[in-house]
């Protein structure tokens, strides 16, 4: 992968021009920390309709005060992606208009993906104290004849007359540690904060410092309802830069896992999102439906929810005899329980009423959001990685990928439905034909990538699940970069609350499906 | 059978013995002790029903452990909020909050007392009993209210406004219901209405207008017992469980039993204005079919048809999705409000007209 480097003051030019010739989808914002080079931020640009990738990378060399203009008015998404890379490296962004740590704790010492970064104990302790809550919004702004960037405006984002609650971090509709903060007025949300962080585990960081093939057990605890997707995307990223020819029996039983853990995850969503909206019998029946789907990654990979399968250059295990006739059946009994959750639940006219123009996410925002997955593509933006850039046998199997156009949380709904069908349509393309041969490959005792940049994307359950690797020819990884498939999600609540009810927070956050451990990372 | 036999034989042996005032103390006594009996008897069974009936709708089989098929599972739920400890809260209005689970389970008591059982077995029957049930049912919601706002909590709050929202708009068409079966009836006195009914539930007497007031009852009765799909002041996956977030053990408790029970009472109303109470099935011209039926005991056909009030909430209850606050307060005052209003006009023109049954 090329990466161009172009400089400082003329980032935001060439950015924008790059923007303005279609390069209208932000894939990813990375933080570097290139040592005496400097640091710096790389940018994945993509233009949304030919899905040609383009890789520019921006520097700086003071190592004190580092400063990185902004880029969050042509991508809305780099205000979340630039809170991470100040949180991580301490770059500040000029023009931010919020620069506030996103992942951990406001009294945090130091940048912990830098590379000089000190993780002595003694000056991050493990605190036992609340967290002091920081309301203060800061953006900067270059000072006349300074080098770097100074505090130009604070402001406090709510004000002491608002009646303000907490969604989460332990709320049963957030699936997880997540936080909103609301300004609410009667039940209409003014106001939405939202803080990330509370399972912020450190995976990047840990990763430069483990070798590659323990690399692959963090994978599968980023989005536990992409386990396999996830691992895939991983896997795939080294054995590229390790030129190794997969086997079509590996590529086979890979599709395969990712559309049945596709079905899984919709599925679980489909069943939260009812239980969210009050019907506890809907969500019963999709977690019958979804036991399903796990006994059959139980009988092959051992695991129900963390599969651990993938691994470089194949798979764990081979796949059971007679297992391909369970899954034939399970395809059968799905399509039919599917209608039955149709009738129940989706065509029902209160569910109607809640969700249909609720949540509204035009194609323009969805693609300055970078908002992929069934929430992209229920906007109308066509973003399925299997289709943009194919990899395993998705150039070579037949399906369709769904789209919709109103972009609210009914189609979101829809879009499960519809995707959990066309993954049925691989899965029975390919479980008749899976060839004989090995199911992995002969890996050195100690893989070590060549030296360069690396990455590799998946369409995961939710969206784009990309891997990037650093490699400086050592053992471990000198940087990774997993884009959150969650993040995304997130940062659009922004703009879609605005005005909703707390009801439909409750919603919209139910179709989003974002899952927080990918989030945080 | 009738039951007047035993109240005044009972009331003839206690004279006996008794000053005048010592017998009303001492009837008065006794009527409370059965009336709570019965209460917490119908409350096991409830909660044991809706625990069955849920699992059966969800394809699981329910509580199963705890004795034979799950029977002494509800004994072992209530014993362990026994002895749960109550938690005071801090900065909270102690007398309030203290106060507002026995203001909600009074006022749930208060209204199944106006239940008509059987002939004879009722605890409080007078003329103007329909506006005495439509009363003591009313001021539970004062009791939901004083939970959210004493108990210093957002969530609580927003879920007791909510509450007082839905429940005091929902009044207004159980009202206007219980009215139109006033007009059919001619009176208010809980017991003349059953009697009325004994040549034919009211459901039939009354046909179109009343079938309509049956069904918008049922709506507006499911609302005013806050349970899906329009159970938003406790809206789990919304306020976590609304206006009694903080409450514990057996306060708890009380709002617990009393939202059950609150589903039998409005059960019991339907069955008492619309199908008949305990009056059995009659047919005009089926003689011999009729007197068959006068053999069923009218406690039995009471239970019954309360029972199977019951399930038909439960059905809806785990059917639909829940409604958001602005769609709750749409369904009432657009749609169940004006078709009340004008279902009752044309019950009275039925009734004027003598165009019933």
């Amino acid at each position: 992968m090329e990466l161009i480097f172009i400089e400082k003051e003329e980032a935001r030019k060439v950015l924008r021009t790059h923007r303005d010739s279609g390069m209208d989808f932000l894939r990813d914002l990375i933080g570097m920390d290139w040592g005496d080079e400097g640091l710096g931020v790389i940018y994945i640009l993509e233009n949304s309709t030919t899905h040609a990738t383009m890789h520019l990378a921006v520097r700086t060399t003071d190592r004190n005060k580092p400063a990185i203009y902004t880029v969050c008015d042509m991508w809305s998404i780099a205000e979340l992606y630039e809170r991470e890379v100040y949180d991580f490296y301490g770059i500040r962004f000029i023009g931010h208009p919020d620069m506030r740590r996103l992942f951990l704790r406001n009294d945090w010492e130091g940048y912990p993906l830098r590379k000089d970064y000190d993780a002595s104990e003694a000056i991050n302790p493990i605190r036992l104290t609340n967290e002091p809550p920081e309301d203060v919004q800061r953006s900067y702004e270059i000072e006349e004849d300074k080098e770097f960037a100074a505090i130009a405006k604070r402001e406090n984002f709510m004000h002491v007359d608002e009646y303000v609650i907490n969604i989460g971090p332990q709320h049963p509709a957030t699936h997880g540690v997540l936080r909103f903060r609301l300004a609410l007025a009667g039940e209409e949300i003014r106001k939405i904060d939202i803080h990330c962080g509370y399972i912020h585990r450190g995976i990047e960081k840990l990763c430069e410092s483990k070798t590659y093939p323990q690399l692959l057990a963090f994978t599968d605890r980023l989005d536990y309802l992409s386990a396999h997707q996830n691992r895939h995307a991983l896997c795939m990223c080294i054995e590229n830069a390790l030129g190794l020819e997969i086997a079509p029996r590996v590529q086979y039983i890979r599709t395969i896992m990712d559309e049945l853990q596709r079905i899984d995850s919709h599925l679980l969503m489909l069943s939260c999102a009812a239980m969210d909206l009050g019907a506890l019998t809907a969500f019963i029946y999709g977690f019958r439906d979804r036991e399903k789907v796990l006994d059959i990654f139980e009988e092959v990979t051992g695991g129900r929810l963390i599969q651990n399968y993938n691994i470089i250059g194949g798979v764990q295990a081979d796949i059971t005899t007679g297992w391909e006739a369970k899954v034939k059946d399970y395809c059968t009994y799905q399509l039919h329980k599917i209608k039955e959750f149709e009738d129940l639940f989706v065509n029902s006219i209160i569910t109607k009423n809640r969700m249909k123009g609720v949540g509204v996410l035009t194609r323009e925002e969805a693609i300055s959001y970078g908002a992929t997955g069934c929430t992209g593509r229920a906007a109308g933006w066509a973003c399925d990685v299997r289709k943009r850039h194919p990899y395993a046998l998705y150039g070579q199997v037949d399906f369709k990928e769904v789209l919709y156009t109103n972009g609210d949380s009914y189609d979101r709904v829809l879009m499960r439905l519809d995707e959990i069908k066309q993954s049925v349509h691989i899965i029975r393309q390919l479980i008749d034909n899976i060839p004989a041969g090995d199911f992995k490959q002969k890996t050195k005792p100690i893989i070590k990538l060549p030296e360069g940049r690396f990455s590799a994307a998946v369409e995961g359950s939710r969206g784009e699940f990309g891997v990037f690797i650093e490699s400086h020819g050592d053992k471990s990884p000198y940087r990774v970069k997993f884009r959150p498939m969650g993040l995304p999600l997130v940062a659009c609540m922004h703009k879609i609350l605005k005005g909703c009810k707390i009801a439909d927070l409750i919603t919209i956050g139910a179709t989003l499906d974002y899952v927080i451990p990918d989030i945080d990372r | 059978m009738d039951f007047t036999t035993i109240t005044t034989a009972i009331n003839s042996l206690l004279c006996r013995y008794l000053p005048e005032q010592g017998v009303v103390l001492a009837e008065s006594i006794l009527a409370a002790i059965c009336l709570i009996l019965a209460y917490v008897l119908f409350a096991i069974v409830m909660i044991f029903m809706e625990r069955k009936v849920c699992a059966a709708f969800q394809c699981r089989l329910g509580p199963m452990r705890v004795g034979y098929w799950g029977l002494l599972q509800v004994f072992a739920d209530v014993f362990k909020m026994l002895i749960k400890e109550i938690i005071s809260i801090k900065r909270s209005d102690h007398v309030l909050y203290s106060l507002a689970p026995y203001i909600v389970i009074m006022s749930s008591v208060l209204t199944f007392s106006c239940l008509p059982f059987a002939r004879g077995l009722h605890a409080l029957d007078f003329n103007i009993g329909v506006f005495f049930l439509m009363a003591a049912s009313s001021f539970g919601v004062l009791g939901i209210l004083l939970a959210g706002w004493s108990s210093n909590n957002k969530f609580s709050m927003i879920g007791a406004m909510r509450s007082g929202g839905q429940m005091i708009s929902y009044e207004l068409s159980v009202g206007l219901c219980m009215l139109t079966m006033v007009v059919l009836s001619g009176t208010m006195q809980i017991s003349a209405i059953v009697e009325s009914q004994l040549d034919g539930w009211f459901i039939f007497k009354g046909h179109i207008p009343a079938c309509i007031a049956f069904v918008i009852y049922l709506i507006a009765g499911n609302a005013e017992t806050n349970r899906a799909p329009f159970d938003l002041p406790e809206a789990e996956s919304e306020l976590t469980a609304g206006y009694h977030t903080e409450y514990s053990g057996m306060h708890f408790g009380f709002f617990y039993v009393a939202e059950f029970m609150n589903v039998f009472i409005v059960a019991g109303i339907a069955s008492t204005l619309f199908l008949g109470g305990w009056a059995p099935l009659y047919i005009p011209g089926f003689d011999a079919f009729n007197t068959a039926m006068g053999y069923i005991p009218g406690i039995v056909w009471m239970l019954g048809k309360t029972f199977f009030v019951i399930w038909l909430l439960m059905w809806i209850r785990w059917t639909f999705p829940r409604l958001r606050i602005d769609q709750v307060l749409v369904l009432e005052w657009q749609y169940l409000v004006p078709i009340g209003l004008v279902n009752l006009l044309i019950m009275t023109i039925c009734v004027v007209m003598g165009w019933t049954f």
